[in-house]
């Protein structure tokens, strides 16, 4: 840079020109500011029109929510209920098979076996959600429906969940794996030198190791399993309901926009306000998750500097 | 671990069952392990033997080739004719006026934060923005498009409204990719051009962006794949879910082929699972094809620099 800041000052041709092209491209970079700014204005706009006719209080501390046929309830909770039925189902399945496979990849598999596995999961990572939604309908439910002993319908919780953490088994692996990864040789081999076995240097050297970044993998794919909307959507039903029961049809904060989305709602309406209003509780949500997930990683950083 | 010094330090030839149990844990974990990389493999094994059996015999040129019809009988061989037409030439404008905007905005904003900003808070700021981005739900990006483009722009439910929408939702991870390839150019090549006065711009021009194009185009293509299957943004946006013709001009309507699979998966008549299978085949195909692209792209240049 210095070379070249001699050469504009000695010469000082076309400095104008130089700086109109710098200046465009801060205006690129300066964009995903904007975008953010946008995201930020544009939800709460439409929030503070929907909170206009229905109170804070009762949107989020309501159990009914019917904001589009009567009698009108706009309480946010049961949403919030399906979207954490979900979240917490799909860790269940993604945090343990992914920290497995992860550990599998970083620690004991073969470069081969390791270059094979991985591109794989790097493909189902790349699986429109749409066709999840799909393989949700059209395989997990009626397979529930022909193993387990319940009434369970065409739209199910259970099925969201499953597919939902098929869906962040990648995530979870690829980022843990990393994190795995960067934890040095020379505590591995200190272990084996006191005779630890590999599945002791595993599991009390390598994951207290990477936890931190393990940590933030989970956070990061749970983040990712609440804003996750096509799979939820075809899978779990529109059904905004509060039931501790996997089998039974529920709503994501996800499925309701969804729901809007493809309704006829007039613009301006409560109706469609209340997208916004929904819009802003999922990104708080998200945000905060990926905010912590930085902060996870951040200080894990500063570890093996 | 500390057992294990305990046994040694007492005698060190009576741990030799206690080394068996340990060596039986090892295995079953290793066992664990294996089978959970395996989980992953297996499930997307199970998803495209789903979607090729439910979709087999469904995809034939007539659907490639037809506007989509209320009638299943009509997209059975033989029948009258009907498909994913209007949606598949959609999604290829989508696809193509995105790639447009993001490889302009994109690699302009990769180049200010590459080869202009100064390590400072502004910089900083920008690429923490860039990472949250990242991590925003495609939903709400919806949201900001039908808020900004489709409304406050009167750019209506648009082929360009939609473009526009998805190029804020992968832009993040174009400049991320993009800002890898170009900070992979050496700085001895910038130093080399500098040196023999060329400005700011004309290094970018002539040494960056061209031994940074490979890179940059891979990182591009992979984020449009993520773009092309992506649903819900259309959605909010209100692309429509079934169109008889394909867009004429970037202003008017436009169907896309998950908006299309979509509809077809929600249908209440059991046929239609077939329909949005084949769909499904044909979204998939395009998503490899241009998966391929990057790969050979990556591939063929790697080898030459």
């Amino acid at each position: 840079m210095t070379a070249a800041d001699l050469t504009r000052d000695a010469s000082g041709i076309d400095g104008a020109k130089q700086r109109a092209i710098r200046g465009i491209f801060f205006a690129c970079a300066f964009l995903s500011v904007l975008t953010t700014l946008g995201i930020v204005v544009v939800l709460l706009e439409g929030s503070v029109d929907f909170f206009r006719d229905v109170s804070f209080v009762a949107f989020l501390t309501g159990t009914e929510w019917s904001p589009l046929i009567e009698p009108r309830e706009y309480g946010v909770l049961p949403l919030v209920w399906g979207t954490l039925v979900i979240t917490v189902g799909s860790a269940m399945i993604a945090i343990p098979v992914g920290t497995a496979t992860a550990i599998y990849l970083s620690e004991y598999a073969e470069p081969r076996v390791r270059s094979t596995i991985k591109p794989i999961l790097e493909i189902l990572a790349g699986i429109p959600t749409i066709v999840y939604g799909f393989f949700a309908l059209s395989f997990i439910t009626p397979q529930l429906q022909r193993f387990l002993p319940y009434d369970i319908g065409t739209f199910n919780a259970a099925a969201g969940a499953i597919v939902v953490g098929i869906m962040i088994i990648p995530m979870v692996s690829s980022l843990s794996e990393d994190a795995m990864h960067a934890v040095p040789d020379d505590l591995r081999e200190a272990a084996y030198g006191l005779g630890a076995t590999r599945f002791e240097v595993s599991t009390g050297v390598v994951l207290p190791a990477s936890l931190s970044g393990i940590l933030a993998s989970y956070v990061l794919a749970l983040s990712r399993a609440i804003g996750e909307t096509m799979a939820v959507t075809l899978a779990a039903g529109m059904a905004p309901q509060f039931t501790t029961s996997p089998f039974e049809p529920i709503q994501t904060m996800t499925a309701y926009m969804v729901q809007v989305g493809i309704s006829d709602v007039s613009i301006g309406s409560v109706g469609y306000q209340s997208l916004f209003a929904v819009g802003m509780t999922l990104f708080v949500m998200t945000l905060g998750m990926n905010l912590c997930s930085l902060w996870i990683r951040s200080r894990y950083r500063e570890e093996y500097r | 671990m500390s057992d294990a010094e305990v046994v040694s330090e007492s005698d060190p030839f009576a741990g030799t069952s206690d080394l068996d149990r340990k060596r039986t844990i090892g295995r079953i974990f290793v066992g664990l392990c294996a089978a959970s990389a395996l989980v992953g493999i297996v499930a997307l094994v199970v998803l495209i033997a789903d979607v090729l059996y439910q979709s087999w015999g469904w995809v034939t040129w007539e659907f490639l080739t037809y506007p989509p019809s209320q009638f299943a009988e009509s997209y059975l061989p033989g029948g009258r004719g009907a498909g994913i037409y209007p949606a598949l030439v959609g999604s290829i404008f989508l696809i193509a006026l995105t790639a447009l905007f993001t490889i302009v905005l994109g690699v302009g904003a990769a180049v200010y934060l590459e080869e202009y900003a100064s390590e400072g808070r502004l910089t900083a700021f920008i690429e923490a923005n860039i990472a949250n981005l990242a991590g925003v739900p495609s939903i709400v990006y919806g949201l900001l498009g039908l808020a900004i483009f489709v409304r406050a722009m009167q750019l209506g439910s648009s082929l360009l409204a939609g473009a526009l929408t998805l190029t804020l939702l992968i832009l993040p991870i174009v400049i991320v990719a993009s800002q890898e390839a170009i900070r992979a150019v050496p700085d001895s090549q910038r130093h080399a051009a500098y040196g023999v006065g060329a400005t700011d711009w004309e290094v970018i021009r002539d040494v960056v962006l061209p031994s940074a194009l490979p890179g940059i185009m891979t990182g591009t293509i992979l984020s449009l794949s993520r773009a092309i299957g992506e649903t819900a943004p259309l959605i909010m946006v209100g692309a429509a879910t079934s169109m008889f013709v394909p867009p004429d001009s970037p202003l008017g309507p436009f169907a896309a082929m998950p908006m299309q699979i979509f509809d077809w998966a929600t249908m209440p008549d059991a046929t239609f699972q077939h329909v949005a299978a084949a769909g499904i085949v044909v979204l998939l195909t395009v998503l490899l094809a241009m998966n391929a692209t990057a790969v050979y792209i990556r591939h063929r240049f790697e080898t030459e620099l």
